[in-house]
Formats: C-alpha cells, structure tokens, sequence
C-alpha cells in the first residue's frame, strides 16, 4: 500500500471503503434496493457516481438491480450491487444469469443475522455457502471475504479485476461489523492501483464468435453498439451464442465455465498466514472474525503457545492447498465462525492429515471475542 | 413489396443461427416480428445501435433469430436488464419484447416500475391470453371463464388489460395492435420506438395451439381474422357505449403525453455534479 505522502489517509466506514475501492477499480454503474447494513453503500455511490460521469439507480427490488448490473455491464460498463441476507436471497436468479453469459459483475453481500428478516443490524456470517451455491445449477463463481476497512478497499479492486479477467461474477461478503467499523486507512493514488479491464475482441465483427474458447477458457467479450452484433442468452449455448441441444456443445461450453476458473487458481485463491512459521495451533478464520482470532493468537503466544493464523480471504473457489498445508503442520485447527460451521465443514472436507478441527461457533448476533478463540486454542494446546 | 420483404429478411434475420424457429406454424409471434423490423426498417436505425432485450417464453424467443445486439434475459426481467443496458450506454436504442405472462405476472412490477420511471426504453408486449411455452396455464390477461391447463373448471379470475394499466402506471405512450392490423401495428411501433420515453406497444396476439384449441376459437386464421371483428379503433370507441364494447377492445393510440425522461433528466445531473469538487 502507498505511503501517506502518495496515497489519500482518511477515516472510514468499511461500507465507504468498498465505494472507494470500487470507483478506483473502474466502477461506473451502480443498482441497489436499501437493506441494513448495506444501504450506505448505495447512497455514498449516488453522491459519487453521476461526479465521475457513472450512473447511479435505486430499483424496484434487487431482482432487478441484479438485471440491471448485468445489462450495465453488457453495455461495457463495469457495474456492481450491493445488499444483504434478503435481498441476496433475491438476486440469485439473475446471479446465474451472470455466471452462465459470463457477464463480469460484484456483488457485495453485507452479511446480517438470518434466516429470513432475521437479526437486520446483527453481524453474521450466514450466507457463506450461499454465496457459493446460492444459484441453481453447477456453476463457477468467485466469493471473496473482507475482514478489514483497509480490505474493504482493496479487496473490492481485487474483486472487479478478477471479475473482469474471468468473465465471472464475483461475491464480495462483507459483514456487519466490518461495514460499519470506522478506521484510518491510506487510500493509494490512482497510479498505484492495477486494473484489469476484460479483453475486447481484436478479429473483425464477422469473425467474431463471443463464446469461442481460447488458451485463457476467457472468450473476448464485445461490448452492446460497438459493431459486434451478438446475441446473449441463460440457455446453454454454442460458441456464436445461440441456443444449443447437442450433448457435445453443452458439455464443453458447461466444462470451460469451470475450466477457466480452475485455470486461475493461483492467481483467485487470496490468503494470508500470520505467525504460522513456528505454529503448532492455527486459527483459521475470515470476515471480521479474523481479526478477533488475531488477537487472541497474540495471546496465546504470550501464555508460551506456538499459534498461527490462516486467514482465508478467498473463501470460493475453496483455498484447498493453503488450508491443507495449514492442517498439516498443525497438531490442530480452531476455526471460529458466526455460522453453524459452513467453512469448517469445508475445511473437514479436504482434511486428510486427521488434524483436530475444533469449530467455534456464535449465532446470538454477537461478535466472537478474543478471548473465546483463547480458551479454545488452550483446550487444544 | 416482394422485393422490400427480401431486403428486409435478408438484412434483419440472422443467417448464421439454425432455422427453423420454435414458433407453431401460424402463430402470431412471427407477425410481431415482421413488423418490428419494418418499422426499424422504416426508421433507419443502424443495427448496431439497437438492443432488443426479451424474457422467457415463446414471444421472448424473437430475440434469437434478428440481427441486433440481443438479449434473452430471464423471465419477466427484461426490463431490469434493458435499463442497466440503456443507462450504461444511452445512444443505444433499446427494446423489449416479452409475453403477457413475462410482463404482468412475474415481471409486473418491474413493468409498472419502468413505466413511472420513464426512461427512453420501448415495451412490446406479445398478449396471446396464456402461457405459451409451458403449455397453456392462466395468465394475468387470461379472460374470465377460459379454460386452460390450470383451470379446466373455467377461469374464476379477472384479467388485466395491459394497455390500460402502462397508462396509469405513466408510460408516456400507449398502444395497442394485432396481429391482424400488421400494417397499423408497423406503424405504431414506428411511434413508439421514436417516442422519447417508455413507451409500450401492447400486441393482441393468437395462440390457437393453447388458448385457442382449449376455448374452442378456431385455428390461427379463424383466431386472427377474429381480432379484426373485435378490435374497435380508439376514436370510434369513444362513441361507444360500454354495452356496445362488450367483448370488443380499442386498437390504436391510448396515451401519447410528454414528461421529463428519467434518463435525460439524469445526464443533467451528471453534468452537473461534474463541476462540483470531488
Ligand atoms: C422463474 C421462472 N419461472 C417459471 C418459468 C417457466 N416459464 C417459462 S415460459 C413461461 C410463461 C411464458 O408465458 P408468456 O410470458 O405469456 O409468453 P408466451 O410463451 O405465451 O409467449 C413460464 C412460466 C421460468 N422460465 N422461470
Ligand atoms: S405455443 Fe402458442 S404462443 Fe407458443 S409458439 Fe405455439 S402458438 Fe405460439
């Protein structure tokens, strides 16, 4: 991150990082329906967007600002929603849409205690497998986790760059706490930042098939008036765009939505290891419960206990290597969550060492506090 | 005539997709679709500035078979789509195409919605009284008494009337056609296209294969020839009593008013907006 000197320090919200962090990826179109503890995501944006020449709607629902976005972007505008539990319920219709058309968009889930209306000002993170599964159907889709303000920023440029590069939607869940957290942070200069636009297609129009694989599995994609008639459909496809029946076309146009994503695991699979060198104990945790969990690793070092943090950052797709060289070094892993355990089951899923996986869970709406994460690393130590 | 016909198949439909079509043969989808061509014939658009955006169903299929940019969204969601599009990229001309079930059932409060809003965005919405495409169940427009796959006792709902319910809702233009009136109906979608605002161009429209066969309405030319019996134009209608209407509905201009464009109104504000400090 820049220095003070190139960068802008301010004192935000986690929810105006996420505003800041996505006009400085390149986001100039923003839909949304208010929802605690989202909605200053959208009004920030509509006092920020028509100044950089972006467009800003409130719609009628969030089926619709999902639509929206997704025709936003078709358009060639890098384009984004926010919400959270209900209204993310909402979009995932139109979320398949995206991921099936291969249509770049981020959606930022703030995630609130549920289901249903549930707790609408408690933190949770209830909507994590959702953010994966959530649309019908087997399809890929990119779900990052913020823990931070500073992430906030920087994690949102993340997400629209990958979502422009895979040509996939990509979930940005946020959470209560984080979104409504203030902290300084140093925004870096424009300069600094990298931005990823997608690729335009470089073959005349009349040679241009817009879901033609390539080495990268990411067609060029053409944007709606600039001469690269198309036509775009949620029905299985061909590579020029049109429905097809033949098993043959279905399979390798349904096998290169997943292949693209496999293709970027290196680049798309973000964590982040603190005081793992030595460990023997690791927490692994994300969202705003990372940051608890890193207080109480500090903690238990203190009382003698060699502990580490894992913090995922990508939770889908899953960062199975991170978290299986994690498991093998530690005689166990506490992972905290303000869920039943919905990545722990992950993290069981690819433990083959046998390594003590100890879930450490809160529902009440509550935050989970150093402290609790303590006790649980001493019962295992 | 011929000739121009030509032109326009040649010019308009896409050559490299795999005909034929989904249509049953006489459908009136295919009709709408003549005329939504002669009329962007008409007016010389460019066809790479227009955007036709459809939903699901057999009228929403249009969208696959004509040389524009297109888009076949979700059902009932064309519209969400279509002002994402025309926002992001307002020299596009943009227009929907979706069934009576697309629009006013599941997609009806995105109609109502873009329709107050008022951005410059065109609604053609293809009315055949059923859900086409999953096989003849009720829809909003299905009238009372029908008989359909989900109310074979007879319907016991009412029915909307679309055209009516865009003007309340505050389209700035309102129209409605047949499949019988082609020529009336070129002439209509001209209008609207150009109408700066929502503008919607309800199509009454046949599907003998469904509603038809089940009502017992005769084949496509006896349901077709049968909209020209019923279908009375606006000004003569307004002589007419409601007893002398009874089973018969208005053709022609309903509602054709000026408002501030939404999305106009908008480029203002960001012109504006611009000079403040950031
Ligand atoms: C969310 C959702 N629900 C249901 C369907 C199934 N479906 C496909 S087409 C259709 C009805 C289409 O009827 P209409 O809009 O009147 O068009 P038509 O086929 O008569 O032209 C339905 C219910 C769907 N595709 N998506
Ligand atoms: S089922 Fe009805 S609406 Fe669909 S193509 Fe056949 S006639 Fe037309």
């Amino acid at each position: 991150m820049a220095s003070p000197e190139t960068g802008q320090r301010l004192l935000l919200q986690g929810n105006e990082a996420v505003v800041h962090g996505a006009l400085a990826a390149g986001c100039r179109f923003f839909a949304g329906y208010p929802i605690t503890p989202a909605s200053e995501i959208s009004e920030l944006l509509s006092v920020m967007l028509p100044k950089v020449g972006g467009t800003f709607i409130q719609m009628e629902d969030e089926i619709a600002s999902m639509g929206a976005i997704i025709g936003a972007s078709l358009a060639g505008v890098k384009s984004m929603t926010a919400t959270s539990g209900p209204g993310f319920s909402l979009m995932q219709e139109n979320l398949g849409y995206a991921c099936i058309t291969e249509v770049p968009c981020v959606v930022v889930n703030v995630m609130r205690g549920g289901p249903s209306t549930g707790l609408p000002t408690n933190v949770s993170q209830g909507d994590v497998l959702m953010a994966r599964w959530g649309t019908h159907g087997d399809h890929p889709i990119i779900v990052l986790a913020v823990s931070s303000v500073a992430d906030c920023f920087s994690i949102t440029v993340r997400a629209f760059n990958l979502s422009e590069k895979y040509r996939v939607p990509v979930i940005l869940l946020s959470d209560e706490v984080v979104a409504h957290t203030r902290e300084c942070v140093v925004l870096p200069s424009q300069d600094k930042i990298r931005v990823v636009d997608r690729i335009a297609p470089s073959v005349p129009p009349e040679w241009y098939k817009p879901y033609a694989d390539n080495n990268r599995g990411v067609p060029d994609m053409a944007s709606f008036g600039e001469g690269y008639r198309h036509h775009v459909t949620g029905l299985v496809h061909d590579e020029r765009g049109y429905p097809t029946q033949q098993p043959k076309e279905i399979e390798s146009f349904l096998m290169r939505l997943h292949d693209k994503i496999t293709k970027g695991f290196s680049e798309i699979m973000i964590t982040k290891t603190q005081m793992m060198e030595d460990a023997d104990v690791c927490v692994i945790a994300y969202g705003c419960v990372s940051r608890a969990a890193m207080q109480a690793i500090k903690m238990a070092r203190a009382h003698g206990i060699k502990a580490g943090m894992l913090q995922l950052i990508t939770l889908f797709p899953f960062p199975r290597k991170a978290v299986d060289a994690a498991l093998r070094q530690c005689s166990a892993a506490i992972v905290p969550e303000l869920n039943l355990g919905q990545m722990a089951r992950e993290i069981n899923r690819v433990n083959q060492t046998g390594t003590r996986v100890v879930k450490y869970n809160r529902i009440d709406g509550q935050m989970i506090t150093p402290d609790e994460i303590l006790k649980q690393i001493l019962g295992v130590s | 005539m011929v000739v121009e016909t030509e032109v326009i198949r040649h010019e308009y439909l896409r050559h490299d997709k795999k005909f034929p079509h989904v249509w049953c043969p006489g459908c009136g989808n295919g009709i709408v679709l003549g005329s939504l061509l002669r009329a962007i014939h008409e007016l010389g658009l460019p066809k790479d500035d227009v955007v036709v955006a459809s939903g699901i169903g057999c009228s929403s299929r249009l969208t696959t078979y004509i040389d524009f940019n297109t888009l076949h969204t979700t059902h009932g969601r064309a519209l969400t789509f279509a002002t994402g599009v025309k926002l992001a990229k307002p020299r596009l001309k943009v227009i929907t195409v979706m069934g009576d079930g697309d629009a006013t059932a599941i997609g009806g409060n995105h109609f109502i919605h873009a329709a107050r809003r008022n951005i410059n965005i065109t609604a053609v919405i293809i009315n055949n009284s059923t859900y086409g495409m999953t096989g003849g169940q009720y829809s909003p427009t299905t009238p009372y008494g029908s008989k359909s796959t989900t109310s074979v006792y007879g319907h016991v709902e009412h029915d909307f009337s679309i055209a009516e319910l865009a003007v309340t809702a505050g389209a700035v233009f309102v129209a409605r056609g047949t499949v019988y009136h082609a020529a009336q109906l070129d002439k209509l979608l001209e209008q609207a296209i150009t109408k700066r605002g929502f503008s919607v161009v309800e199509v009454i429209s046949n599907c003998h294969v469904q509603h038809g066969r089940r009502n017992k309405l005769g084949d496509a030319v006896t349901m077709i020839t049968g909209f020209r019996d019923r279908a009375v134009p606006v000004a003569k209608a307004a002589k007419m009593s409601a007893e002398e209407m009874r089973g018969k509905f208005t053709i022609g201009v309903l509602c054709d008013v000026d408002k501030p464009v939404s999305s106009e109104e908008y480029d203002r504000i960001r012109q504006e907006s611009c000079q403040l400090p950031q």
